[in-house]
């Protein structure tokens, strides 16, 4: 590689902010999550047979029409962009909802936006998936980073195992040597096996296929692309989900030390722990600002997009994992019960750092995009 | 208020200075008096003092259309106090005999400004101050000495604060005035710092005079009318635009590029993590300055300072190691007494020792923790045992 002294070259400058219509979606989702996914309920649900409540997915699918936000419009979508996505993503992250919607909405969908230009099967998936009636997961191991997608089945034949959301899902988009196929989650030879996931709110499973049959929507290079695209929007918009876990935290953590007494005065007004959470204050603050960089580069098709989505996940995966781990040592034995919501958000924020590649996977993305080689 | 011009009157006015007044054959001085009296110096302040009463997100585009002209500017590293802080609050709570007699000088360069807080006993607790203004007719008599205090050598003005009531609680009995630093009562000698040269003094002030017209906001208020300047102190961030790779990460990056013999593998990894804080941080300021614009001003610009302090410390600490043989020297310890304050100038072992300072200066980081976790988090204040006591009664 050859050493270069020219200064990086700038991109244009990002809308960091929030727009009007942004912050109305937010309410919306907001107002939806606190009637039907308050932490109670997600607690009883992650020991209910059924990963899901269908009738939150319905409200925010299709109530809200979240799920075709990255649709355009002529393929039954909204017509909308990353950057309103992120914002379903914070509050979807906020409130640790259990919905297929990064993995459906953003990761299956963004893949078949790659494919669906002449219509055919993509598209029509698409309107599927856009309307919320149906959903599909890409059926590559949870962890997979966008830059090295995991090597593809040789054909409809084999195991993938930690596919998030397969459990849910009635479409599976399996990546093989003959293309990108699209598996009915009922076809026979195919079979999903539910595993024990660390984050209890968002499922992983064994996708087995025995000689299975699923229509083919990709050649070998148009389905390496459209990967590729998926996987580089779920890490780009996770940064959003790691966000909104980061300031529930927070913001958990401060309600609760300011009311908690010990000592004859609130915890909070200790300056040990006023100033981690000052810290952590600063740590989202910022995560909100690398997280919105990487919505809009998407939204906007930036080239700076891939660096602005390997900066957001180097970053915003450690911010989620520490202020989660804060708000459980902050809010001392409490914090360690099962009845307390925090587990729930350490258990997300710490998977999280791991899907779709670890802080470290993508500061080496970094290392490579602006020319900072290894020794 | 509605704006009394908008954008194309601003471009107007700039165009017009600088047809008037062609940078090219006007001398620097000059130009910079002709762009004060246009009202192109600060834009949002008011009309006579430099100002047009416009929004001041509009200045960036004055700015942007007299550096694409090459007109000299006000370079706001010798004069930063005098910019950031006095002049703020001289337009807040100046007479207008003040705001006219001190901000053309101020913003056009002529006259440097220090700031005289800082005292041997009193630092981040400011309000403990010990230096006494008296009344003697109409002047006040300063006794005292101040600290720490940036380019005292090169300045005309100093702010200083003082207490004028030693009977009152210490919050109350402060009062803020504007002092000559040329007066004979006031002796400025070199502190020579971590770096070896001298940007900070010791100042005595001994039996100093000070016009009551001189003073600024009420007998008494003083710690009041230092909130502003310190407020405008810590959030002076924000207000431009970093390019990537602006700052301290800059130098170390272009180092790894040129210099692969001194790439290690712990190096790398540390290289990247702070390459990363640094894209967010700038990131960060972005979205800050954005805010401004869009007239949301939000509280992140508290949190900047801390963030930069941090990083430029890790930075140049990691660019020190990474030179190896050469990081174990220094480029010159000479005792200087510089009229710039310069973070980023000289080599890495400068840098790294200057840097040091950017968590000390303008209010530790302890501080400001403090700050954002009362003022931004709501969290409660600690206990404290000095908020109704006579400042003469308090143990010190
Ligand atoms: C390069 C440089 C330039 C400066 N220029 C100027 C200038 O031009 N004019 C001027 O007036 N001053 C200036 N200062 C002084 C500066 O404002 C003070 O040094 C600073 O406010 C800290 O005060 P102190 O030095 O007395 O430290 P102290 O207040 O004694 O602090 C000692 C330590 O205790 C910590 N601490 C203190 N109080 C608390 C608390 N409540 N909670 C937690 N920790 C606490 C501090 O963070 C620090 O670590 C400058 C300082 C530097 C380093």
């Amino acid at each position: 590689m050859t050493a270069r002294t020219e200064p990086q070259p700038q991109p244009a400058t990002p809308d960091l902010l929030y727009s009007q219509d942004e912050e109305d979606l937010r309410s919306a989702v907001r107002a939806l999550l606190a009637d039907r996914a308050a932490a109670p309920t997600v607690i009883a649900a992650t020991e209910a047979d059924t990963p899901y409540d269908p009738r939150l997915w319905e409200a925010l699918a299709t109530g809200i029409g979240a799920a075709g936000l990255l649709v355009p419009e002529k393929l039954g979508g909204q017509g909308a962009s990353h950057r309103e996505a992120a914002v379903v993503l914070e509050e979807l992250g906020r409130s640790v909802a259990p919905a297929p919607y990064l993995t459906s909405s953003v990761v299956a969908t963004e893949t078949l936006l790659a494919l669906a230009g002449d219509g055919g099967p993509a598209a029509a998936l698409l309107g599927e998936l856009a309307s919320g009636a149906r959903t599909a997961v890409l059926a590559v191991p949870f962890a997979t980073p966008p830059a090295d997608p995991a090597a593809a089945l040789a054909t409809l034949d084999g195991t993938v195992r930690g596919i998030a959301d397969a459990a849910v899902a009635d479409v599976l988009l399996v990546p093989t040597a003959e293309g990108l196929y699209a598996v009915e989650a009922t076809a026979p030879g195919a079979a999903v096996e539910p595993l024990v996931p660390l984050d209890l709110t968002r499922p992983l499973a064994t996708l087995t296929l025995s000689v299975a049959t699923g229509t083919l929507l990709a050649a070998p290079e148009a389905s390496a692309t459209a990967v590729e695209r998926g996987l580089l929007a779920g890490a780009g918009l996770l940064a959003s989900e790691q966000l909104g876990i980061a300031e529930w935290c927070l913001t958990e953590t401060v309600r609760y030390t300011r009311e908690r007494h010990q000592f004859n005065r609130p915890v909070g007004s200790f300056q040990a722990l006023k100033h981690r959470m000052a810290q952590l204050w600063l740590e989202v603050v910022s995560a909100r600002a690398a997280a919105r960089n990487a919505a809009d580069a998407l939204a906007t098709g930036s080239p700076d997009a891939p660096l602005a989505v390997a900066v957001a996940q180097a970053y915003c995966s450690g911010v989620a994992v520490h202020a989660a781990e804060e708000c459980v040592q902050l809010h001392g034995g409490i914090g360690m019960t099962w009845e307390h919501p925090a587990h729930l958000y350490l258990k997300r924020a710490k998977a999280d750092s791991i899907a779709y590649g670890s802080a470290g996977t993508h500061r080496e993305a970094v290392a490579e995009l602006v020319e900072l080689p290894a020794p | 208020m509605s704006p009394a011009v908008d954008a194309a009157e601003l471009r107007r006015r700039t165009r017009d200075l600088l047809a008037a007044h062609p940078p090219a054959t006007t001398d620097r001085t000059d130009f910079l008096k002709a762009r004060f009296d246009a009202g192109l110096a600060w834009v949002h302040y008011p009309e006579g003092l430099g100002g047009l009463d416009a929004p001041r997100s509009l200045q960036q585009a004055v700015d942007a259309e007299l550096a694409a002209a090459d007109a000299p500017d006000n370079d706001p590293r010798r004069i930063g106090i005098g910019l950031g802080m006095a002049a703020p609050t001289i337009l807040g709570f100046g007479t207008d005999e003040q705001k006219r007699r001190f901000l053309r000088p101020l913003w056009v360069g002529e006259e440097v400004w220090c700031q005289l807080f800082s005292e041997p006993g009193a630092g981040s607790d400011l309000a403990a101050l010990a230096t006494r203004a008296v009344r003697d007719g109409d002047d006040w008599v300063v006794d005292g000495q101040k600290v720490w205090t940036s380019s005292a050598h090169a300045a005309r003005w100093a702010i200083l604060i003082a207490r004028t009531d030693p009977d009152l609680p210490k919050h109350r009995g402060i009062s803020y005035f504007i002092c000559d630093v040329t007066d004979p009562g006031v002796d400025v000698r070199p502190l020579r710092q971590i770096t070896g040269e001298a940007e900070f003094n010791e100042v005595f002030l001994s039996g100093v005079r000070i016009p009551d017209s001189h003073r600024l906001g009420p007998v008494g208020e003083g710690w009041k009318v230092a909130q502003t300047t310190l407020m405008n102190e810590r959030v002076s961030i924000g207000g431009s635009r970093i390019p990537r790779e602006g700052g301290m990460i800059g130098p170390v990056s272009r180092t790894w590029r040129e210099r692969p013999e001194l790439r290690t593998h712990d190096t790398h990894q540390r290289l990247l993590t702070l390459w990363v804080e640094a894209e967010v941080a700038r990131l960060t300021g972005e979205r800050l300055r954005q805010q401004l614009v869009a007239g949301q001003p939000g509280p992140e610009g508290s949190g900047m300072k801390l963030a930069f302090a941090r990083l430029n410390q890790q930075i140049s600490g990691l660019e020190v190691e990474l030179l190896g043989d050469e990081g174990l020297l220094y480029g010159d310890w000479t005792m200087v007494r510089p009229e710039l304050v310069d973070f980023t100038g000289r080599d890495a072992g400068y840098r790294y020792l200057r840097s040091k300072g950017n968590s000390i200066e303008g209010g530790t980081s302890e501080v400001l923790l403090n700050i954002v976790a009362e003022r931004v988090l709501g969290l409660p204040a600690e206990p404290r045992n000095d908020k109704d006591v006579a400042w003469k009664d308090l143990s010190r």
